[in-house]
């Protein structure tokens, strides 16, 4: 069946289109509404997932403290948006402003870390993300800007044209809860930034991001100016980042710093690099995976249930630990992801020398 | 003034500790230049099987004096790190070595997970807490106190430091962890065993991340299943502090940031009038490192590598 | 990358996820489903087990005594979900549970993933108990279905502070809070309590609900000569807090709230524990009646009680009173009778104000003495 669709596109988008569409009433009719929950926030991972792949997956840049974008975003979110300052400016305001406003932190940075590679860099970028929680955290004195752990609560919930997103919809019968409306906004961005992604991959900045990537000083020979490239990667990282932690405010309505852990950073960057990094189907894939199966992994009770009677072990007890089981396997099994690029999967048929592949590598950013 | 150096004592056994765990991720990344981010969790394995040793021996023999409990617990937690890491390194990542770079950093993250759960499996949710087995001895040194643990705490680990510098400049197994570290082809060529030289590399790691699990456990009179996490990534800047894969420098990333973290978190709220409190005690370990990397991009003792990805 | 060819990759991806992973359980006859939520996994677990605990233990009680509604004999059956202490995670849950079809939440354990969560038992119109969350804000967001059996920050804080100045004497006071929700949502009243009293607050300093060490904090406490220390935490970082304070030699009594008030706290401060004084709300347990036969109940099942499980267990019999009146479990007629809850908890009395705040809210302070909590004075 694939087959047949490969050779037919524009049937296959349609399909595809239609199951997008249909896929939250599939799920919420089907399984019950928290997957479209667990939906919403798989299209917040993906956005996420992307940004980051722009700074990891394209320009090589190890980034462990991404989720300080998205803590950032959603923040200036909640002042521009929230009881807390009194402002309540509509969406299409807001999240621009927070892209931009992630973007020029990703900037900041960008700037002084340039010169340190792999590792360095991301123990760099591991403290920012932990400064900027640590600060959300305790900005509360000497001026509350961030009302500290207790969180900002009551964001006014995304409302296009009157209708409010906040609320439940009764229409032909139907209750839609938001999580529907939350869907389709952010199928639109994810699409976008989709669509964004694959276009620079492919643009001159792209290629230049990856001839970064796999040698640096041959790309600075090549008349590359690598600063400013890698701080644009950091920015539009960043300000993808910025933009999923506006939507997560608007969706969630209370944000506090507990959300914006090390931890989250971690498990965006797992979603990458299970997934295939550098290859934006990989990546989403990626990002589908790692938040569905913790969720998943919650009906283990469920199924002892219905298979032994009772529940035998504690389903809390054993899921994150199959979490862990599944992210060593899946790496064991598929060392450079489940669906690698095209150039990786080349590096990683060649068992030959350091050489090649960064012959193949160059030839590839030519191409 | 005795306030002063309480906080220079506070920070040099916090640095201790940190510096000990930081030689098991300094010495990996050294040779495979791999952050095993499993590695903090060894150091809680450490703690928890020394504890229920500890327990058992409590139990069954009373009259034991307390210090050989103690020494019971770790002798016995030492060789359970070891397997424990030689496992960790076989199954995953020995097969990958060869893989993108980034491949065993997710599995590492996976076994860090695995061993978090697992460990809460076996020592349960709570928090395990340290019998008071030890003498509770105090010295008031210039208006400071210090107790005997503490001491005992720096001048163990200034004497593993100092061991586990001797095997690498020394021995004939440091020689070929130094000659792997520098390239694994040509050391392999000169008859070196690669395999071997990196399982007894995590074997040692280990064994010193072992002794400092017991020490954190006995020092703070607690253990828990996910105590392995902070301690790993405070211990993983203090290495790249230094300069990673230095282990000079991890011994002294290790002391700075005990010390930096001290003194944050006991002057600069005065400093600001409050602003900047201790509650921005682990802002200024970043920040510092932050500063250092930026101006020494590898680190403090680390050596300039070459320009070249 | 070429457009037809991911679209068709997508395509597979997505139709692999729809078919995987269907069907559902089924709901049984006279079965009233309950969630819980706690976090059971990550560092707080041993306390959101302990929740679950308090509120399974009273839902297999009033099983075996057998509950009727509507004239028909019904089951209660507990859902235990796991939020892991992250917002996120939280509202998935409830959504979760929401689906699942419960009639009533107790949970969730914090205040960062109650107040998220609140909003969707909201929406759908069911009650949500919290045993333990005590940020103000939960109850002041003007939900109908947001309940708490345990007295909120300002209550505790309060009586602390006043208690700290006026009975204790503190004059010189230093204040530690763990920058969690809790903490310093507590330390905050506390600040304002004490201050108002006439005590005078010679330092602040913070910690994380991480931490093991406070040396430094408490080294430049120790400077600054207070005659007593507030933490506003929870006992895994309040134990070796008690240690560290002793060692260093600083003279000062420790105060703290609830997060302090329980066994583990004793086990993980040892000797040093003795003279510690901390609050709990409500009333003693063991001077409650039943409370003593709770204790006996729950420590043969479970072990020894955490912290929250008797404020589970309360919230549990508030809810299940509340569907006997309403003589149904339809979450809206439940929710007409939770304001004229009247009960005899093993917490203490339980009666909602408007909000759905405890009434009155007493606090009982506790000192360590003999290796044992002794209770000290309950304050309104």
């Amino acid at each position: 069946m694939l087959d047949s669709l490969r050779r037919r596109p524009r049937l296959a988008f349609a399909l595809l289109a239609v199951l997008l569409a249909a896929l939250p009433f599939i799920m919420g009719f089907g399984l019950g509404n928290s997957w479209v929950r667990v939906l919403d926030f798989v299209l917040l991972y993906v956005l996420l997932a992307i940004g980051l792949n722009i700074v990891v997956g394209y320009a090589g840049l190890l980034d462990l403290g991404y989720i300080a974008f998205y803590a950032l975003g959603a923040y200036l979110y909640a002042w521009l948006a929230s009881p807390h300052f009194g402002l309540h400016l509509p969406f299409w305001v807001v999240l621009p402003i927070g892209a931009a406003f992630a973007g020029l932190f990703g900037v900041l940075l960008g700037a002084p870390t340039l010169r340190l590679r792999g590792d360095y860099l991301a123990i760099v970028t591991l403290g920012f993300g932990e400064i900027i929680r640590i600060f959300m955290n305790n900005l509360n004195a000497p001026f509350n800007l961030t009302n500290g752990p207790q969180g900002m609560n009551l964001i006014d919930p995304v409302s296009v044209a009157g209708f409010s997103f906040g609320k439940t919809l009764h229409i032909f019968g139907l209750s839609l809860p938001p999580t529907y409306f939350y869907y389709y906004l952010f199928l639109a961005f994810t699409l976008l930034a989709i669509f964004i992604a694959l276009r620079l991959q492919d643009s001159r900045i792209g290629r230049a991001w990856a001839a970064i990537r796999e040698d640096e000083v041959a790309a600075a020979a090549m008349g590359i100016n690598t600063r400013n490239l890698k701080l644009l990667a950091f920015a539009m990282g960043a300000s993808f980042g910025g933009l999923a932690g506006g939507l997560f405010a608007a969706f969630q309505g209370f944000i506090s710093p507990e959300s914006f852990t090390l931890w989250e950073s971690i498990l965006v960057l797992c979603m990458i690099v299970l997934g295939g990094m550098g290859n934006i189907p990989g990546v989403i894939l990626g990002a589908v995976l790692l938040t569905m199966i913790p969720e998943a992994l919650r009906y283990i009770g469920d199924l002892q249930r219905a298979t032994l009677g009772h529940v035998v072990v504690d389903p809390s007890d054993l899921r994150m630990l199959l979490f862990g089981v599944a992210l060593v396997g899946m790496m064991l099994f598929r060392p450079a992801g489940l669906l690698p690029s095209r150039q990786r999967k080349r590096e990683f048929a060649a068992e030959d020398g350091v050489a090649e592949q960064e012959q193949a590598s160059l030839y590839d950013a030519k191409a | 003034m005795d306030i002063f150096l309480q906080q220079l004592v506070n920070g040099l056994v916090l640095g201790s500790i940190y510096a000990l765990v930081a030689l098991g991720y300094t010495m990996v990344y050294g040779i495979l230049e791999l952050i095993n981010f499993a590695h903090g969790e060894v150091t809680m394995i450490g703690a928890m099987v020394a504890l229920s040793v500890i327990g058992v021996l409590m139990g069954a023999a009373p009259d034991l004096p307390g210090v050989m409990v103690v020494l019971a617990g770790i002798l016995v937690a030492i060789p359970a790190c070891m397997a424990l890491a030689f496992g960790i390194e076989k199954v995953a990542y020995r097969p990958l070595r060869k893989a993108p770079r980034l491949a065993p950093l997710i599995t590492a993250i996976g076994v860090s997970i695995i061993l978090q759960n697992l460990a809460m499996l076996i020592w349960g949710r709570q928090y395990v807490s340290f019998p008071p087995l030890l003498p509770v001895a105090r010295f008031e040194f210039l208006g400071a106190h210090i107790s005997l643990l503490q001491i005992v705490i720096v001048v163990l680990a200034v004497t593993i430091m100092a061991g586990l510098w001797l095997l690498v400049e020394k021995s004939r197994l440091g020689r070929a962890m130094r000659a792997t570290a520098q390239s694994k082809e040509v050391a392999e060529l000169m008859g070196v065993n690669v395999d071997r030289v990196i399982s007894a590399t995590f074997i040692i790691g280990a064994a010193i991340a072992a002794i400092a699990g017991v020490m954190v456990s006995a020092y703070y009179g607690l253990a828990h299943y996910y105590m392995g996490f902070m301690l790993g990534l405070k211990a993983f800047s203090a290495a790249v502090l230094g300069g990673i894969g230095n282990i000079a420098g991890a011994m002294l990333g290790g002391l700075l940031l005990g010390v930096i973290e001290a003194l944050g978190a006991g002057y600069i709220g005065d400093i600001t009038g409050g602003f900047l409190g201790s509650h921005y005690q682990d802002v200024f370990a970043f920040f510092v490192l932050i500063l250092v990397l930026v101006f020494r991009p590898s680190g403090l003792l680390g050596e300039r590598v070459a320009n070249r990805a | 990358m070429n457009f037809g060819k991911f679209a068709v990759s997508a395509l597979s991806l997505a139709l692999a996820f729809s078919l995987s992973g269907c069907g559902k359980s089924e709901d049984a006859g006279n079965v009233i489903k309950i969630g819980s939520v706690a976090p059971l996994t990550g560092p707080q677990t041993h306390i959101g087990k302990d929740n679950e605990n308090g509120a399974r233990l009273a839902v297999d009680e009033i099983n075996a005594k057998g509950l009727e509604l509507g004239g028909k004999k019904v089951k209660l059956e507990l859902y235990g979900e796991d939020d892991q202490a992250e917002p996120k995670t939280a509202t998935i849950v409830a959504q979760k549970l929401v689906d699942a079809g419960v009639v009533a939440v107790i949970g969730h354990l914090n205040s960062g993933t109650t107040i998220p969560a609140s909003k969707i038992y909201h929406d759908a119109g069911i009650p949500q108990i919290s045993p333990s969350a005590t940020a103000v804000a939960y109850t002041a967001q003007g939900y109908n279905t947001a309940y708490r059996v345990m007295a909120n920050d300002a209550q505790q804080g309060r009586a602390l502070g006043q208690f700290a100045v006026n009975k204790m004497g503190a004059k010189r006071i230093a204040i530690i809070d763990d920058r969690t929700a809790y903490g310093q949502g507590l330390a905050g009243e506390f600040e304002k309590a004490a201050t108002a009293a006439g005590g005078e607050i010679v330092a602040h300093e913070f910690t994380n609900d991480r931490a093991t060490d406070f040396n430094a904090i408490l080294t430049s406490i120790k400077g600054k000569t207070p005659d007593l220390v507030f933490f506003g935490g929870m006992d895994p970082q309040g134990g070796p807090m008690a240690r560290q304070l002793k060692r260093l030699g600083l003279n000062a009594k420790l105060l703290g709230g609830d997060g302090l008030q329980n066994a583990n706290f004793m086990k993980l401060a040892g000797a040093d524990a003795e003279g510690v004084v901390a609050s709990s709300p409500g009333l003693p347990i063991d001077s409650m009646p039943g409370g003593p036969e709770f204790r006996k109940k729950f420590e043969a099942k479970y072990g020894v009680i955490q912290v929250y499980a008797p404020y589970a267990y309360d919230a549990v019999y508030a809810l299940v009173e509340a569907m006997k009146r309403a003589n149904s479990a339809e979450p809206a007629k439940v929710l007409a009778e939770l304001p004229k809850t009247d009960l005899q908890g093993v917490s203490g009395p339980i009666k909602f104000d408007a909000k759905g705040d405890t009434e009155g809210g007493a606090v009982t302070l506790y000192e360590v003495k003999d290796g044992a909590w002794r209770v000290l004075e309950t304050v309104k």
